[in-house]
């Protein structure tokens, strides 16, 4: 039984993509684009489900930063949900708008290329997201585990708001489940 | 749709004569280089937002001001090459369909700021068959100045997102924007009434 499954069990009704469709509406994040995965399978059905969200996909990672960065400065708050993959076609974008412009950009990335990747490329790319992130010095974290998620998203985003700046949500497979080669 | 037919124009022309037309507070993002540098010479507006970098993304913040501020008209003006870095883009704001959000194409079919070069798509492509094809039906290039500011005026009633494109030449920008990004940023979010000054 997959590790996230087993913790799901442990907290009664909540899943780690409840948690964070409910951190993301009581912070009210409404405007959800993303570029899927299969991991957040859950999370963007449930997203799409409820009529509080504005869920779309977007070609491109970096089309969905310019969406919520736009819709920041007009009043309106939204997160970006991405793979590992899609983080590492940012770099760019963060050091030009969202970083300069002080922007408190909300990513969520689902992590692959660790803990069981099959892909070479997914793990070759997943360890360029954290060198990066760390040399532009942007707060992330790595989630782990179910019972610390609710406490790290809605203090992440409340610290992004507050100071105005992007934070990067990892969901790691030890919270997830990750994808897996037989799936 | 013939780019043929349409006459080659200013860009510092045409932005004016775009601004000279607002009336109600709209936004309008300018994207990287040339494009925000004639909206900055134009003349400065608390609803401007001029970028400096992140090519392509003009009209994705565009149609993010268009979905928080859905009462609001959003204008983004963007380059043809800009825009070929991010042509999903129109397939996006196609879906969403954000009646509110008006995208105007500056195209010379050259990288004019980096020395002119032309793009891959400046003998081949044609910006307004693309944005059609991306499902904005509301796509047109505009014949001359006269036809551009009719082509804006009709666009500020339409029930559904607009493309204008524009044929221009290959002159440089006529000013230069004051590349203070969180002051650019302030100052739009004041303009849109987000936000009040300190």
């Amino acid at each position: 039984m997959a590790i996230a499954e087993q913790q799901k069990q442990g907290a009664g009704e909540k899943s780690w993509h409840g948690i964070v469709l409910q951190t993301l509406k009581r912070n009210e994040i409404s405007l959800i684009p993303y570029v899927p995965d299969r991991v957040l399978t859950p999370l963007i059905k449930n997203l799409h489900a409820d009529p509080f969200f504005t869920t779309f996909a977007t070609a491109r990672e970096e089309e969905a930063v310019g969406i919520v960065s736009g819709a920041w400065m007009g009043g309106r708050r939204g997160a970006v949900l991405m793979q590992t993959s899609g983080f590492a076609t940012l770099a760019n974008t963060l050091a030009s708008l969202a970083v300069p412009y002080q922007i408190p950009l909300i990513m969520f990335v689902s992590e692959r290329g660790t803990l069981g990747e099959f892909n070479y490329g997914q793990a070759l790319v997943c360890r360029t997201m954290r060198p990066v992130l760390d040399s532009l010095a942007l707060e992330h974290h790595t989630i782990t585990r179910l019972d610390e998620l609710e406490f790290i998203a809605d203090r992440s985003i409340k610290q992004a708001v507050t100071t105005q700046a992007p934070v990067a949500l990892i969901l790691n497979p030890l919270l997830t489940g990750g994808k897996t080669f037989d799936k | 749709m013939n780019t043929r037919n349409t006459k080659v124009m200013n860009r510092f022309d045409v932005t004016s004569r775009l601004i000279a037309k607002l009336k109600h507070e709209e936004a309008v993002v300018g994207g990287i280089g040339n494009t925000n540098f004639d909206l900055w010479a134009a003349g400065h507006r608390p609803q401007n937002f001029y970028m400096l970098g992140s090519m392509g993304l003009a009209f994705p913040i565009a149609l993010g001001v268009a979905l928080a501020q859905p009462d609001r008209r959003v204008f983004a003006l963007e380059g043809d090459g800009s825009l070929l870095m991010q042509l999903g883009a129109l397939s996006t704001i196609a879906a969403l369909k954000p009646k509110n959000l008006i995208m105007i194409v500056m195209d010379n079919g050259i990288y004019q700021i980096t020395g002119a070069q032309p793009t891959p798509a400046a003998n081949v492509a044609d910006i307004v068959a693309i944005a059609t094809g991306s499902g904005l039906a509301r796509s047109s290039w505009a014949a001359d100045e006269e036809d551009f500011e009719r082509l804006v005026d009709e666009a500020m009633s339409a029930a559904a997102p607009s493309l204008i494109a524009v044929r221009i030449d290959d002159k440089p920008g006529v000013g230069a924007t004051r590349r203070d990004p969180v002051q650019i940023r302030e100052r739009f979010m004041h303009g849109l009434g987000v936000r009040e000054p300190l």
